[in-house]
């Protein structure tokens, strides 16, 4: 039984042959797994499979969707509207600022409606939440992983992704739209206060300009673009929170990976939209 | 029945097991010793599937964990409790929450699920801290909780990381305890590894010394306190000062 087995020799990634030697260069590059552009491909793919085996299993997940919700949106209204509130003021008086002198004052409506909605709104709500959740999430699911609770999971027969990443994911997508709906509507509140009390401006003068450029369009368009946000900032956090390694230096490293990673997300995917449904 | 079978595991340029054979014999437990970092965890994650050999296989029940399926994989690790070093309870769980966790999804009807939370609890005497959350518990406590997890599950083996480590003589002794009483009333088998040789003797039936990535000796607990092997007597008698020993362990010792 005290037997040892031969030593394990390493793999050069690369061996001069005078047959085929295309051929053994791309089973060298397909033997050393998870390195290189092999590795990340075989990484993606397997992901990808694991994400939808996960979304599959029903009865692990859906339990726990309402309780993410309420922790990822209901929680964040909070500062979701702090947010806003500041972005209508701003907006109100940078529009006026510009507009004073050479556009009618009432399109102070049109400019605050029209970039809450359609890009202020989703964007900043995002990158708030972004800070918010995907640490959130990043630190938890990292001392999750760095204190074995994972593995214990697993061992319980558990698939992780459809316990840990599955609710996160589904209540990012379906809550961010919702908090950016009352970032919206709180901003814009926000923008017609400031023009009817600190500007030469009534509210159905506000009102008219609010309504001149309005399209259906642009609350849809922003809605969508938060929806894709909430996916991408919470499976960020939940990624980042499952490599992590090496105890607390390791759970303060995914976290901000996390923020820094659904920040730029945020801005891909604001750019994507753009171009795609503009 | 588990069976190590030449297990090579690397973690980048770091070897952690080197050819490591081991059978683990049915209704018996199993303790393997060996330093700090000699890969005695890294062993017992491969039982479950947590980690794949790079070499060699690991087989339990006739089944090689490495190449079961997803749900294969799953079935098998029902049948398997694990303990963790540091208990790995939920911590947003209360600990009767841990438990039956692991029990949802079985199969089992509500009252079976209680009496098995019930009577676990029981075991590990832990029944005033049902409704404790894991970070009221002191280490000892969190211990006998996650004893109590893996036991509700009724495996047919289980497997214990460091029972011991960072707990004082006394409350070892009621681990270890604890653990002869596990295997006594459900008969499992148990798999433990530990740095801790006056644990190991208490609850071991076999002996197995992993040292550089392998079995160095494996026996009865008096076959391994009569061993003449000099690396293994040092590490039994916790003697600081290594005797300049290498290579493989001598014929005349007791051994495989």
């Amino acid at each position: 039984m005290a037997s040892k087995g031969v030593k394990q020799t390493s793999t050069p990634l690369f061996t001069p042959s005078r047959a085929r030697p295309t051929l053994q260069f791309v089973q060298h590059l397909l033997a050393v797994r998870g390195t290189g552009v092999g590795g990340a491909i075989e990484r993606v793919g397997r992901a990808a499979i694991d994400s939808l085996r996960a979304l599959t299993d029903v009865r692990t997940w859906a339990p726990l969707v309402v309780a993410q919700m309420r922790r990822l949106g209901v929680d964040s209204v909070p500062i979701a509207i702090f947010i806003a509130v500041f972005t209508g003021i701003v907006l109100a008086l940078l529009s006026s600022y510009t507009f004073t002198g050479a556009v009618p004052l009432y399109f102070v409506g049109s400019l605050v409606g029209k970039t809450i909605m359609m890009e202020l709104g989703p964007v900043l709500t995002g990158m708030a939440l972004a800070g918010r959740v995907g640490a959130n999430i990043a630190a938890e699911l990292g001392t999750m992983r760095v204190t074995e609770q994972v593995d214990a999971l697993e061992t319980l027969a558990y698939d992780t992704n459809a316990f840990l990443i599955v609710p996160r994911v589904l209540a990012g997508g379906i809550m961010f739209p919702v908090v950016t709906a009352f970032a919206v509507a709180i901003g814009v509140t926000s923008g017609w206060i400031t023009a009817v009390n600190l500007l030469d401006l009534s509210t159905p003068e506000f009102l008219k300009g609010l309504r001149l450029f309005y399209q259906f369009k642009d609350i849809w368009f922003g809605l969508v673009k938060a929806g894709s946000f909430g996916l991408a900032v919470t499976l960020m956090g939940c990624l980042q929170g499952l490599r992590a390694t090496g105890g607390a230096q390791g759970v303060g490293r995914a976290a901000t990976r996390a923020v820094v990673l659904g920040c730029e997300a945020i801005l891909v995917l604001d750019a994507f939209w753009a171009i795609v449904l503009l | 029945m588990i069976l190590f079978d030449e297990v090579s595991k690397s973690f980048g340029p770091r070897t952690v097991l080197d050819g490591f054979s081991l059978e683990v014999p049915d209704g018996q437990t199993t303790v393997i010793v060996g330093y700090s970092g000699s890969g005695k965890s890294v062993a017992l994650k491969h039982i479950v599937g947590l980690l794949r050999p790079d070499q060699g296989r690991v087989v339990v029940d006739g089944q090689v964990v490495h190449e079961l399926d997803r749900n294969h994989l799953a079935e098998l690790r029902r049948s398997i409790g694990y303990v963790f070093q540091f208990a790995a309870l939920f911590d947003s769980m209360t600990v009767e929450e841990n438990i039956r966790l692991g029990l949802a999804r079985r199969g089992l009807s509500q009252e079976e699920v209680e009496h098995r939370i019930t009577q676990s609890l029981r075991l590990v005497e832990l029944e005033e801290a049902r409704q404790q959350m894991p970070a009221e518990l002191s280490g000892g406590m969190r211990k006998r909780a996650g004893i109590a997890r893996a036991i509700a599950l009724g495996p047919r083996y289980i497997l214990y990381d460091e029972p011991t480590t960072g707990l004082d003589p006394v409350t070892s002794a009621v681990i270890d305890r604890l653990m002869i009483r596990v295997r006594q009333e459900s008969g499992a088998t148990g798999v433990v590894v530990t740095h801790d040789m006056r644990s190991a003797y208490t609850i071991g039936d076999r002996i197995a010394m992993l040292y550089e990535g392998a079995i160095r000796q494996v026996g009865t607990v008096d076959e391994i306190r009569a061993t003449r092997d000099p690396l293994v007597r040092q590490f039994i008698e916790g003697r600081p000062n290594a005797p300049a020993v290498s290579g493989p362990a001598p014929r005349t010792g007791v051994g495989p």
